[in-house]
């Protein structure tokens, strides 16, 4: 299947006609509300907040966040952007209840320092990793983008982006560009392996704590730390570091003497 | 756009990001309307810390709605016996047992949440940039010379 990133920018792909058909499919319907739900549930809000919609679009992730019921903890007040006017018509057409922007993710949000409790993204990301002109980069969009939404989020805040990476570069350019703005960032991936996969950007904003206490406790979640974990007092040796940086010299293509036995040993003190 | 919303929205200006006077951004020309929501307590008693009381109370006399007082209320002041709920969960407890939200509860959520704003402009008064308000939703796509 081909991705309408590669077609069009999203303020010219999501069209009329286009925006009408994606809100209007029903299978798109289900898979982004099945999306929103887990979004919720990783964010975990307990009180009526309020939420940021990064590519809200006709609002269908919108609609769920304000029927939470008030025993989960809803219903949340939303403000949603978009950079397809069309999308937004069809959102004022279907009278959700959240605030619509039209603004352009890639060139930062305007919002001020701890705004949002929260803030929730459906598949969106992946049209950042795409520049529309040749006076930016995706790089640049990507970091104008987390840098301000860090800003934008209350401290301990979290935000849930759900996206469709090209390959595994471009998801990892995303994950470090959020890292980058200061997030703690794990990647959460349903159905890995399986064409549907579905990837969720779990990020936290100015707590310093462990990442993959978000999935704790969650059913058929397994946490696959790549972390590097030494133990308190531990050091590495002076064989383990030699070899690390003769590795890293050998992957940019340097020569590189053989390891042998006598790598990194120490030589006899010679009077 | 509801008016909770003027009060985060800055110019998305580079340049005036680091400036005070990016915030707030003053309406022009605004045409007001109200809609009907459900009345949340709870969500007040959430935003109002987060609440600038100047910019809003700056925002009501530009608007010529009546304005709100001096100083910014606590939490406590949204309930009628004065008493601060202790957590979050407790709140919906409290709401639930019977607990009065006081008037000026109902006041701010009038204004914050049921007043929106369906036309006009948003001018940042740092620069001068004019955001184009139309249907209720602000255009905040910059020309890229401007990002």
């Amino acid at each position: 299947m081909s991705r309408p990133e590669d077609i069009l920018p999203p303020d010219l792909y999501y069209n009329e006609p286009t925006s009408k058909k994606y809100t209007t499919n029903s299978r798109i319907r289900t898979i982004q509300a099945s999306m929103t739900h887990r979004a919720l549930s990783l964010l975990s809000l307990t009180t009526p907040s309020l939420v940021l919609d990064i590519g809200a679009g006709s609002g269908l992730s919108g609609q769920i966040l304000s029927s939470v019921p008030t025993s989960a903890g809803g219903p949340h007040t939303w403000i949603g952007l978009d950079i397809s006017a069309s999308m937004l018509a069809v959102a004022l057409e279907r009278e959700v209840e959240g605030d619509l922007l039209l603004a352009d993710a890639g060139q930062g949000l305007g919002f001020r320092a701890g705004t949002f409790d929260a803030a929730i993204s459906i598949s969106a990301v992946q049209w950042l990793c795409n520049a529309e002109s040749s006076e930016e980069t995706a790089p640049q969009r990507l970091k104008r983008f987390f840098d301000s939404l860090y800003v934008s989020l209350k401290r301990g805040g979290r935000a849930v982006c759900q996206f469709y990476p090209r390959d595994e570069r471009q998801k990892k350019m995303v994950a470090d560009a959020a890292i980058r703005a200061g997030f703690g960032a794990g990647l959460l991936e349903d159905g890995a392996g399986t064409k549907g996969v579905k990837v969720y950007l779990v990020l936290t904003a100015g707590e310093t704590g462990d990442i993959t206490g978000v999935v704790e406790g969650m059913e058929g979640v397994e946490v696959d730390d790549h972390r590097k974990k030494r133990q308190k007092g531990e050091v590495a040796s002076r064989k383990d570091d030699i070899l690390r940086r003769k590795a890293r010299l050998e992957r940019k293509g340097k020569v590189v003497k053989a390891t042998s036995k006598y790598t990194g040993r120490k030589r006899k003190i010679a009077f | 756009m509801k008016l909770l919303t003027l009060n985060f929205l800055t110019c998305a200006r580079k340049a005036c990001k680091p400036l005070p006077t990016s915030f707030p951004l003053h309406p022009a020309d605004a045409t007001l309307a109200t809609t009907e929501t459900a009345f949340s307590p709870a969500f007040l008693r959430n935003i109002l810390p987060r609440l600038d009381w100047p910019a809003l109370k700056g925002l009501c006399d530009e608007l010529g709605l009546p304005g709100v007082g001096d100083e910014a209320p606590g939490p406590e002041a949204l309930f009628e016996d004065g008493e601060l709920p202790e957590s979050d969960e407790d709140i919906v407890g409290e709401i639930e047992a019977g607990k009065r939200p006081t008037k000026l509860a109902h006041d701010l959520h009038q204004l914050l949440v049921e007043t929106v704003m369906l036309e006009g402009k948003l001018v940042c008064a740092s620069c001068g940039h004019e955001y184009a308000v139309k249907e209720g939703i602000a255009n905040f796509l910059l020309p890229s010379h401007l990002v």
